[in-house]
């Protein structure tokens, strides 16, 4: 032990490292430097790759108005998706975090559930919910509010709902981590100060439970705004998102280069989200350490 | 303890939300008990007859079986990688530890569309083709910062001095590791491990960008059966893999924590 302690250089760690790092670097490092060349690529029209540097997908993918809508439409999607859960999310992580029932734990572990069904079969679910013989259609019929049944899937709106419905307990559990941890006593002293319960919530706990927000928000967007699965199972042919048009390209189009430069798109709109945050989060700290 | 109206509105609020989260999945489960020739209502009957054809479905038991093999290969290696990683980073120091151990968990950064793309056209240009192993390789990647989290978690709290009392007496380091360290870390390796094989066995987004044509792992061989129209069979898979997803990390969890409470008497 002290003789391998005493030499400056410790080889253990990069020992115990070693694997893992270097499925990190050949998997994943690697391979998307490997891409960023890549794009710069062309693809001829007899499918070989004519090796160089050609700045030909980087122009079709920054100014042709066809990746630019379905750019806008993915953000667009991925933002109101974001949006519903904060508004579906919020009640229900204040409720668990508030409410003294004796169910607090059950409920948190309910919430945690559905990350173990299965994201297709949850996804999928949404055809017997809206589809022409689906649940809702059939109780409507039941009732008799309309005579035949309504074609409600296939749009942007099912694949904000399967997204929703995907997204919602990340959001739930963030929000509530953030709630949970903040000290009861603010309130009430805000409300002996003269503040009503909504004023208390919205001038304590509100801006308080942000972080969580935040944190949930974030984790909500990139989800979403990287999905392809969703729209392929309940969006029509024009609600296809960027992540959809990634696949096309590699996969059906075989147009290998054009696909590393849109992918990396994606990857660049998300790194920026990111970074944003946490250059916010940084400030945010700051701000903390000086109350 | 309140009964205001605002809290009412509040209970009610949540109960419609968690009611949103589940009434879609108890609707699949319960089409699949449907005698109906299809995927929808109306219920005619209780059968067990789409159990009976998926178990007859032989893509379906193949699907089954790549699926269960690959997750259990993903969750092996990517344990035994993360278990090692998470020992070098919380009890060793190291130049650029900070950006290692960054690097390590990148791959929950970074969008699972890009990772997939990034591994297909490397390997791809290297010269390997779509295979089980690049399958493997992609799925170990994606699970590997899960069990690293975990692990390191657990690892922080686990005292050094335990282990520097093993090596005092004489233990060598390997002898330390197998009858101290982890034996402490137990629970968290078995938490990392059904991490690892739940994401795995539920991949999708990257899945298909890596397998070779012909194999299917179940969420693949669904979404292709999803391409014809919904059957009543698609609904039993449902059934069948909310059952292994769910039932079986509860199953895991439970022993974890006996295993914990037996590590603690002792």
């Amino acid at each position: 032990m002290a003789a391998t302690d005493a030499s400056s250089f410790d080889r253990r760690p990069w020992i115990l490292l070693g694997p893992a790092l270097s499925a990190v670097t050949f998997l994943l490092i690697i391979p998307i430097g490997f891409i960023t060349v890549y794009s710069f690529w062309l693809r001829t029209a007899i499918g070989d790759e004519q090796i160089g540097f050609h700045l030909d997908n980087w122009q079709l993918v920054l100014t042709d108005p066809f990746y630019r809508d379905i750019l806008v439409q993915t953000i667009r999607i991925a933002a109101v998706s974001t949006l519903l859960c904060i508004v579906l999310g919020y009640v229900p992580a204040y409720f668990i975090a508030y409410s003294d029932t004796r169910h607090k734990l059950l409920l948190i572990l309910l919430l945690m559930l559905p990350f173990w069904i299965s994201y297709i079969i949850r996804t999928m679910s949404w055809i017997n919910i809206l589809g022409t013989s689906g649940a809702l259609n059939t109780v409507l019929l039941w009732i008799g509010i309309i005579d035949a049944p309504l074609r409600m899937l296939y749009n942007e709106a099912t694949v904000v709902a399967g997204l929703v419905h995907f997204l919602l307990p990340f959001m739930v559990l963030n929000i509530y981590v953030s709630l949970d941890g903040i000290d009861r006593n603010l309130t009430a002293a805000a409300q002996s100060l003269g503040c009503n319960g909504w004023q208390a919530f919205r001038e304590v706990t509100l801006p308080l439970s942000l972080p969580g927000l935040a944190a949930g928000s974030l984790l909500c967007f990139v989800l979403a705004a990287g999905t392809y699965i969703t729209p392929m199972i309940l969006g029509g042919p024009r609600n296809a998102m960027f992540a959809n048009l990634v696949f096309e390209t590699i996969i059906t189009q075989l147009n290998w280069p054009l696909g590393s430069a849109l992918s990396l798109v994606l990857l660049i709109l998300l790194g920026a989200v990111v970074m944003a945050y946490t250059r916010y989060l940084g400030i945010d700290q700051i701000a903390k350490s000086f109350r | 303890m309140r009964f205001n109206a605002s809290w009412i509105a509040i209970t009610l609020f949540t109960i419609v939300v968690y009611l949103l989260m589940f009434v879609p999945v108890v609707v699949v489960m319960m089409l699949s008990f449907n005698d109906s020739q299809f995927g929808g209502f109306p219920m005619e009957g209780l059968s067990l007859r789409w159990f009976v054809a998926l178990w007859e479905n032989e893509a379906v038991m193949r699907a089954f079986r790549v699926s269960l093999m690959l997750g259990a290969l993903t969750a092996l290696i990517s344990t035994t990688l993360g278990v090692l990683a998470a020992l070098a980073i919380v009890r060793y120091d190291f130049p650029g530890k900070r950006l290692i151990s960054t690097a390590m968990i990148a791959p929950i950064l970074i969008p699972e569309v890009v990772l997939a793309v990034a591994l297909l056209l490397f390997l791809r240009w290297l010269g390997i083709p779509r295979s089980f192993l690049l399958l493997l390789a992609g799925h170990v990647i994606f699970t590997l910062p899960f069990v690293i989290l975990v692990v390191q978690a657990r690892l922080v709290g686990v005292r050094r001095e335990f282990e520097e009392a093993a090596l005092s007496l004489g233990a060598n380091p390997l002898q330390t590791f197998f009858s101290v360290t982890l034996p402490l870390i137990m629970p968290a390796v078995l938490a990392g491990m059904l991490f690892a094989f739940t994401i795995s066995f539920d991949d999708i987004t990257g899945t298909l960008f890596w397998k070779p044509g012909g194999v299917e792992t179940v969420p693949t061989q669904i979404f292709a059966m999803l391409r014809h129209s919904i059957s009543p069979e698609i609904n039993a898979l449902g059934t069948v893999m909310v059952v292994i997803t769910v039932v079986l990390p509860l199953l895991g969890m439970a022993l974890a924590r006996r295993l914990a409470a037996r590590t603690r008497v002792q």
